[in-house]
Parts: structure tokens; sequence; C-alpha cells
């Protein structure tokens, strides 16, 4: 099973989410000048400031060359997952509802959370049981999520709300304390908190390598 | 031709950036003041200012969540 | 050479801020003709005291700068010490303090960016940032939007780029009002063989500039700020701000690296403080050979530049590498790839001189050596004070602090000097690049892991402290007191000091008060690094803090790298497991003059500090190192500012747990809860692991054991007891500046 994980000019995190992913399968860097997969199983859309988070959060990352191929990748199912900038990146290509704003606080927080892992099983908390709390750090500016009222309900109702907040864990003012969200089809997953900033217990924790391994048991499935 | 775009958070959107400027003023003693909203500005000079709605759909904002407006110079903006 | 436009006189010479003397040096240098424009902007700007170090260097020289691990010294963009496995620690501090004073956000992220710069200049991949700041009193609205400012600025520079903020120190005293500090440290690592030089060699080689385009960013910012004294009306000497890219940065800095890796590059330097006429001359001076630089060549971002403006723009985010003639297609290609702009603009020759070209154009040619060496060195004309120089702090406390020992434990954890600092530490990242094995608040010194070696998991600490107000009061023994606090801080997360950076901030140091600072301080700063036996890599020197309110606290900031073997055994500051032992370890003997406490008080500065036995202090660390190390002790910490009582509160509330302590009644009370000097640690563990550390003859006094949820005390009569939940809300003051 192979991850691909991208690298934009400004991604911060790449490195680490390569490593992540080689705990649970092999990985390779995609470039994003470059124009195809490389065949990989999944695609991580990794965090840190693509394009210095320039004009908006994801906006120009999402025009990125080898964007056009992961989204193409996820129409045809393949599996995503968009970790903090790469959540903006997949809400501003429309892979994923909502839209993520700047903090409540207007700051950067840097803070090591706890998160409960909700409704079914997904490909990308397969591993874990309902209501699982994970202790995992969260960094970032813009990570306030929101969606009109109306998809939010539908996205409760249907599930698609699979990471939130701890009560009182809230760190930058995410409407019903959404941390992660699924798309219909349950294939491209954004979350603001860092699971490949806990994989290993001499850095804090390893409560998000449940994650990776959830969607490399999905994928080679 | 030399275009503007304004660029501001949607009406009930909470702005924090415009809150805290609206704290501040009277802080200042500049009293009376209220729907303080922070946005952008984003000059440009286009050949085609028809294409400046796309542009503002695909890239200058998310309309998810901005509101925007295009000012073209001379045509009284 | 032809002359271009009209010829300044000795007048712009001192409006650009040489002295008449320097400026006739400069007329001599040139064999007797007067310089021109370019010329007298490139002598002004490389023979101020920020680049020239005119008033210091003399002083610098007494510093240890060889021996140990050093593979790299001072001289260099930033100096490196070998920590094993084939790799080297790049690491310097420097200052941003002038700029960060106009433009406190724009100030500190182009500190943070600077900084930066000098450790990939070196070749080495940063890897961790630090920071040392100074405000005055957080009730002056003025030091909070400092602080404010200069936190978010830090924050989104370091947190862009991707190299993560993992520790740093920050304090609040009015000397600072004027003259906020913002001291910004980087580490870096790399393969040893690969650390490369900034000396330019080759004639024939091309010089070639990448990264951002250059605007008038900046002129005469760094060199005409910090070389002076800046009053009220002084508003057209500022410059324009400097604005920071981390985006531009990251490429640069990725870019860079990929150069070095592929072995194009013959010599490497940063644009910092008088850009292009500083990095030239540099590379050229170490390198024993000549440049020419065609301005014309240099992409601008601004139309009508003159070429005086080109040589000393401050704009950020560049660099000026050497390379060979046959290079330059891949080097582009390079460039190209991490989408940086790059420009052959000149090339070294054997000619000795600069030469700075504007097309066909001889606009400027100058000996490197009367750019770089002849500057002159001014001796300090150091005396002692005879009256204090600062006034008393202001008075915060009202008691004594002796009537209720709780409430005045509570107002030192309020304190802004020492209250958590984590409202501050949570707008960095202290994590991305997944080596940070103790992040800020949760051991006195960062702990960085570096490559497994095997089954070997060596790492580095890192930390970085000063104490100005110690420092005003002494500036010998404060001086020591310091660095022997920043080793303290390394043996108790286990790690032994490899190699020391510092900044030193002062006022004017043409006042011989000032002068008298400077001198007694590094003398203490040399003393106390052949004490522990590590050397200065390098460093930097910020003067003229200084205005009418007078100068800042003197103020040098220590950094320190250390290596320990095993990163698993790193340690924590916290109690963390119920029933353990708590022993105070070392020479230990608080003094209430010179402390928080007196501070709160509104007492002033004592006029010396107690002797520090150093090599009883230094037996100590030892002790408490090893006990980290072998993981006898599950906790250690150092007693620094609010003494004994706040140690044990920190200790406390790190690890969610109280303890019972009985202090025996030789000193008193108030003393021994709230008493500063070095040479104290607050460790923790099994009572047979504290009662081993004192085989060398080093005291260690169990006084009590890690229980409950209240940290009760008594000491003589005295008694402390207060619940965690008390104590953590004081401790939070800071919380209600960022809300």
């Amino acid at each position: 099973m192979k991850f691909g994980v991208i690298s934009f000019p400004g991604s911060c995190d790449d490195s680490d989410a390569l490593s992540a992913c080689r705990r649970v399968g092999e990985a390779v860097q995609l470039w994003h000048a470059d124009h195809d997969l490389a065949g990989v199983d999944a695609v991580v859309v990794p965090g840190g400031f693509s394009y210095g988070d320039y004009l908006r959060a994801g906006a120009i990352a999402r025009f990125a060359p080898i964007m056009n191929e992961v989204i193409e990748f996820a129409r045809a199912g393949g599996y995503v997952m968009g970790i903090c900038n790469g959540f903006q990146v997949c809400c501003e290509a429309g892979l994923l509802p909502g839209a993520l704003l700047t903090n409540v606080s207007r700051r950067f927080v840097f803070r090591q959370v706890r998160v409960r892992v909700l409704g079914e099983p997904t490909a990308f908390t397969g591993t874990l049981e309902r209501g699982a709390e994970l202790s995992i750090p969260v960094k970032h500016t813009t990570g306030r999520y929101f969606a009109p009222r109306a998809t939010l309900a539908r996205l409760h109702a249907a599930g698609q709300v699979v990471l939130s907040y701890a009560p009182g864990e809230n760190p930058n003012g995410s409407l019903d304390d959404i941390a992660g969200v699924v798309n219909e089809a349950g294939n491209v997953f954004g979350l603001m908190p860092h699971p490949e900033h806990a994989v290993d217990e001499l850095t804090g924790s390893t409560d998000g390598l449940s994650l990776f391994a959830s969607l490399a048991a999905a994928a080679a499935a | 031709m030399k275009a503007r775009v304004l660029v501001r958070p949607k009406a009930g959107i909470l702005d924090p950036q415009g809150a805290a400027v609206e704290r501040a003023l009277p802080a200042l003693g500049f009293e009376g003041v209220r729907d303080v909203r922070v946005g952008r500005l984003i000059e440009l000079e286009v050949a085609d200012p028809a294409r400046l709605e796309e542009m503002c759909e695909r890239l200058l904002a998310n309309p998810l969540i901005e509101d925007y407006e295009v000012l073209l110079e001379g045509a009284g903006g | 050479m032809s002359a271009v436009g009209s010829i300044p006189g000795v007048e712009q010479a001192i409006a650009l801020g040489l002295t008449e003397a320097e400026y006739e040096l400069v007329v001599a240098s040139l064999d007797g003709r007067a310089p021109n424009e370019v010329e007298l902007a490139m002598f002004s700007l490389l023979w101020s005291e920020h680049c020239s170090y005119k008033h210091s260097k003399k002083l610098l020289r007494t510093l240890p700068s060889s021996g140990g691990r050093l593979v790299l010294g001072p001289g260099e963009n930033a100096g490196a010490v070998d920590v094993g496995g084939g790799l080297a620690v790049a690491f310097k501090v420097e200052s941003h303090n002038h700029p960060s004073a106009v433009e406190p956000f724009q100030g500190a992220a182009t500190g943070v960016g600077g900084i930066l710069r000098d450790i990939f200049a070196v070749g080495a991949r940063p890897i961790a940032v630090l920071d040392s700041l100074r405000f005055g009193e957080l009730d002056s609205e003025r030091s909070r939007y400092l602080l404010e400012h200069a936190v978010a600025g830090i924050g989104h520079y370091g947190n862009s780029i991707g190299v993560p903020t993992v520790g740093g120190e920050v304090y609040f005293e009015a000397p600072y009002e004027h003259n906020c500090l913002i001291n910004a440290m980087c580490v870096g690592l790399i393969e040893t063989e690969r650390l490369i030089r900034s000396a330019a060699s080759g004639p024939g080689n091309l010089l070639v500039l990448f990264g951002a385009s250059t605007g008038r960013d900046g002129i005469g910012g760094a060199s005409v700020l910090a070389s002076a004294e800046l009053g009220e009306g002084d508003e057209a000497k500022r410059p324009s701000v400097q604005i920071g890219d981390p985006f531009a940065e990251k490429k640069l800095m990725l870019c860079s690296l990929d150069l070095l890796e592929r072995g194009l590059l013959v010599a490497l330097q940063d644009l910092g403080a008088a850009g292009l006429t500083s990095a030239a001359a540099e590379m050229a001076s170490k390198g024993a050979v000549g440049v020419d630089i065609d301005v014309a060549r240099v992409p601008l971002r601004e139309e009508g530049m003159e070429p005086f403006e080109i040589m000393v723009s401050e704009s950020q985010e560049r660099m000026l590498c050497v390379i060979e003639p046959e290079a330059l297609e891949a080097v582009l290609g390079v460039c190209e790839h991490w989408e940086t702009a790059a420009s052959v603009i000149g090339e070294v020759t054997a000619s000795g001189l600069v030469r700075v070209l504007d097309s066909d154009t001889l606009v400027g040619e100058m000996p490197v050596a009367a750019l770089v060496d002849d500057c002159p060195l001014y001796d300090l004309d150091p005396r002692a004070p005879l009256e204090p120089i600062y006034g008393a702090p202001q008075r915060v406390l009202d008691s004594s602090g002796e009537e209720d020992p709780g409430e005045t434990l509570l107002a030192l954890l309020r304190s802004p000097n020492i209250a958590d600092r984590l409202p501050l530490f949570e707008q960095y990242d202290p994590v991305v690049q997944s080596r940070t094995v103790r992040r800020p608040g949760q051991s006195d010194a960062a702990v960085l892991a570096l490559p497994a070696r095997g089954q070997e998991r060596p790492g580095i600490a890192v930390a970085i402290d000063g104490n100005g107000r110690r420092v005003a009061a002494d500036p010998y023994r404060g001086t020591i007191e310091a660095v022997l606090e920043c080793a303290a801080n390394l043996a108790c997360a286990g790690a032994e000091p490899l190699g020391l950076t510092n900044c030193l901030n002062f006022g004017n140091p043409e006042k011989p008060h000032i002068a008298w600072q400077l001198s007694e301080s590094v003398r203490g700063l040399a003393d106390a690094c052949r004490a522990i036996g590590v050397p200065v890599v390098g460093g930097n020197v910020s003067l003229y803090n200084e205005g009418a309110e007078g100068p800042i606290y003197p103020t040098p900031v220590i950094g320190l790298v250390g290596e320990l073997p095993d990163v698993r055994r790193a340690g924590a500051l916290g109690f963390c497991s119920e029933g353990d032992r708590i022993a105070l370890v070392g020479p230990f003997a608080p003094e209430i003059a010179g402390s928080e406490l007196a501070r709160l008080g509104g007492r002033e500065l004592p006029g010396s500090l107690g002797e520090l036995d150093i090599p009883r202090v230094l037996a100590a660390q030892r002790v408490v190192r090893e006990g980290v190390r072998s993981g006898s002790l599950s906790s250690a910490h150092d007693i620094a500012e609010g003494g004994l009582a706040v140690a044990l509160a920190e200790c406390c509330l790190a690890g969610g747990l109280g303890a019972e302590i009985a202090l025996d009644d030789t000193v008193k009370p108030l003393r021994a809860l709230f008493g500063e000097g070095g040479g104290g640690f607050v460790v923790s563990g099994g009572e047979g692991a504290l009662r081993a550390l004192g085989g060398g003859g080093v005291s260690v006094r169990i006084v009590g054991s890690v229980s409950g949820e209240r940290l009760t005390i008594w000491s003589g009569d005295a008694r402390i007891e207060l619940s965690l939940e008390r104590m953590r809300e004081a401790h939070g003051a800071l919380r209600a500046l960022f809300d």
C-alpha cells in the first residue's frame, strides 16, 4: 500500500507526514508541479503554509497542477486526507464541504487537544472505536470550521462529521466543535489536528497513528 | 483597465478582526462605531473587465464565506 | 576613476555616522581621494558600529573561541560544534532591537528571518528557533503593544517557514520601556563535512545574487539605527520598514540547501545589515580577493534606484554565492526549481578591490582591506559609576512579603517575569520537523532528537537565558550567573554544554559607565565559558540601547547547545510520581537583594551580588545531569527567579501534583523561600537515588515528598499552603493579555 504526500511551495509538514505514513506503509513525495500521482493508493495533502497562505489559506494551492490529478483521483473514489492546510486546500477545491476561517482569537494557536471520533467507522477511523478520544496537536491561524446551517445539518445527519474537539477543547471557534469531516462518499477526509505529529511517544503521543493505519487498511482492501 | 475588488466577510459570519477593531475604537475615544468588517482590497489591471466576475468567483473570493464588489476606474467607483 | 555626480564632503560623512577623523582615514585609504556618494555610503555602513564592532571587537577577542567540539568558530555566518555521528550543530543568536522598536511585528519577523539565513548560509538546515525578549513594565500600553506584535511576528515567520520555536524567555522591566530587546537564536543541523564558508575565491568565478528582488527597504537601516542613540524628533532617521516574506525565505532556504547538496557552490553568504555592501566586502576580505559588482544586473522592485541605494539596500530574503562559471547553468536550474530568481551580478577578481559598476561606468572603487580591516577600533574608557545608574523599580507589593508567605508566593507567580509563558508559546509551532522531545514548559531546556544511530537515540538540548537586573547589579557576577543558569537548564534536561553563543545588549559604550558594564560583563562571560569548558562559537553585539531616559539594563543573552546521549531519558521539570522524595541540591545561598521579590517591593538594586562557588555549582550540575541521564531522577528544575518556593510551585504545576516540604530554620524564612542566587536545584525521585547524589560532596538536602494536590511548605515558623488550582490561576496571569 503506497501513500503519496504532496509538497507545495510553503508546505511545512510534508516530511513529517511522509515519515508518519512510512510507519504503516510505503510513501512517496508528490511534487506540486507534477501531473501524475505515481500510482499511489492514497493521497495526503499536508499542513503548512502553501504559497505563503497568501490571498486565502489554500486558495492558490488548489490550482497547482497536481491538484487536477488529486481532484480526478478523489472523484473516482481514491482516498485523500487533507491535514490542516491540506483541509483548507480540499475545501477550496470543492472536495469537502465548508470553509476554514480565521480563529476567533485571531492568533496562531499550538495546543495538544483531545478530539473525539464520531459516527460510524470510515476509511480513516476504521480501526478506532466510536467515541474514542485522541490526544493530537493543533497548530493553525485559520482553523475555524464553517458551513451554512443547512449544510451542517446534512453533515451531521449523514455522519460526515467524524472528528470533534472534546468539550472545552475547541481551540478556534469551529461550529459545533467540528475538527474533521468527510465528503459524502466517505473517501475524502479533512481535519485540522495534525495526526502526523502524534505518531511517536518520544515527541508527544501515538494517538494519530491509528488514522494513518485505518487509511492504510482501507486503501489496501 | 484598472480595477479594484473589495472582498469582505459575508454578513452573519463572525469576523474576529472586525470585532477587535470595533472594540479598540471606543477605547481610543471614537464612540458610535458599529458593524465593523475587515476585508481586503485587490487592485489589478485587466485587459477584459468582463472576466472580473469569474476571477472573483474562482480565486479572488470564496463565495461561501465572502462577498465581493468590483469597482472599475472611471466607472464612478 | 570617473566622478559620478557631486562629491559629498565631510558634512555628509558625519551625517552618515562617521566621525571627522574616520572620514580622514577613508580619504587616506583612497590615496587622498575624497569618496564619491557610492563609496561614502559603503564606508559609512561598514565602518558603523553594527558592521565593524569598533567599540567591542577588542573585548570580544578576550573570549575563548576555540577548543572543545568547535568545528566552525566566530567570523563565519554562524559557529558550529560537533555532535557526533558525523553531524554538526550550527547556532547563533542575534538582535533585532532597533527595527523592532519601530515596527515590532516586522522587526521581530525579519529578526527571525535574518538569523535563519545565517544558519543556512553555513549550509545547515534550521531545526529550531528560540527567542529572548525584553519590554517595559506591562502597565505600559506601549509595552503590551510591542509584546503582542513581536510575539506575533516571531510566530508568523517561524511557523510559516516550518522551523519549530522551541524555547525562549521574556522579562518586563522599566529600563526596557523605550528600548525593547528582540533577540532570536537559530540552531541548524548539518553533516560536518558539508559546512560551507563565506570566503570568495577563484578570480573569474561568478557572483550570483538569488532570492527576492531589491528595493529601498531599510536603506541605512540596521547600521544607522544600531549605531547611535535615537531621540525624540529623529523620525527622519528612521528608515523604511523591512517587510519579511517567510514564503520567499522558505524557497530561498530549500534552494540554498539544494545548491550545497549538489556541490555547486564555492562560497555562500546571506545579505543582512548593509546588504550587498557587507556581503560582497566580507566575502572578498575572507578570501583575500577582489570583487566586481554591476548594479545594473541586480533585479529591482522599484524604479530609479541609485547605485548607492542598490549597494546598501536591506531588502530581505536574499543570498549571495560564488560559483564556478561552468556551474552556472546547473545553479540557475536549481533556482528555477525552487521558484527563486537568480542573477549573475559580478565576478571574483584578483584586484583586492571592491569595484562597483553601473553597466559600463565605474561608480565606486575601494580596497577591500580599507572597507573591512581599516576601520579604527576604539578602546573603551570603562569607569565604575559613582552613583547608581538605575532608579528603584516601581513598588507593586505593599507588604514586605513576610506576613503572609502564601500570598507572597501567589504575587510572585503572578509577576509577569515569572508567570506561565504558555500564552506566548502557544503562538509558536514547537513540533514541526518531528524532533522535539521536550517542548516549552516540559523541561528547563528544549530537547531535540538527532538521527538515531543504531539503537542509540542521541539528542541535543538548547536554552537561552539572561537576567539584566542582576547583571545591572553586578555585571561581572551577574554574567557568570547567567551562563551558569543556562548550563543548569541544560543539566536539568540531562545535557552537557558544547558551545555558547551570546548577544550583548548594552547602552552607549562611549559613556564610561556603560563601557564598564560591557567590559565587566565580557570578563564574566570569558571566565564562565572557561569554567564550563565551552567555546564561544559566535554572537552579536547590540549597543546604543539607550535614550534620554537612560540605558537599558546591561543584558548579555546567553544561548547554549548541549548534548545528551539518550533522549528517551531527557529530563522533565514537573513532579510526576506520588510519593517521590524531593531534594534541594547544590550550594544554594539565597539572598533577597536583587531578587524578583525585591523588585516587587520596589527595592533598589544591590551594589553587588553574592559570590558563587563555581566549582561547587558545577559539581551540583554534574550530579543532576548524571541523575537525569541514568533515569534515577523523576524530575529536575533549577532555582531561579522567585527562589525556592517558586521553583517548587513550578514543579507542582508542570506535573499536576502537590508537595509537602519542610525546610530547616537555619535561614530566615523569607530568604529561604524567595531569595535568589545560582547553584540550586529542586529534584525528585526515590530516597535512595536522591541520597546517592550526595556522594561526591555535593550538598543534597531531602526536604519533602510529592503528594496530593496542594503545595505545603514549612520554613521555620512560616507556612505556605496553597492548592494547585490557586497557584495555577495566579501563574496564568499573562493569559489575560491575549484574550
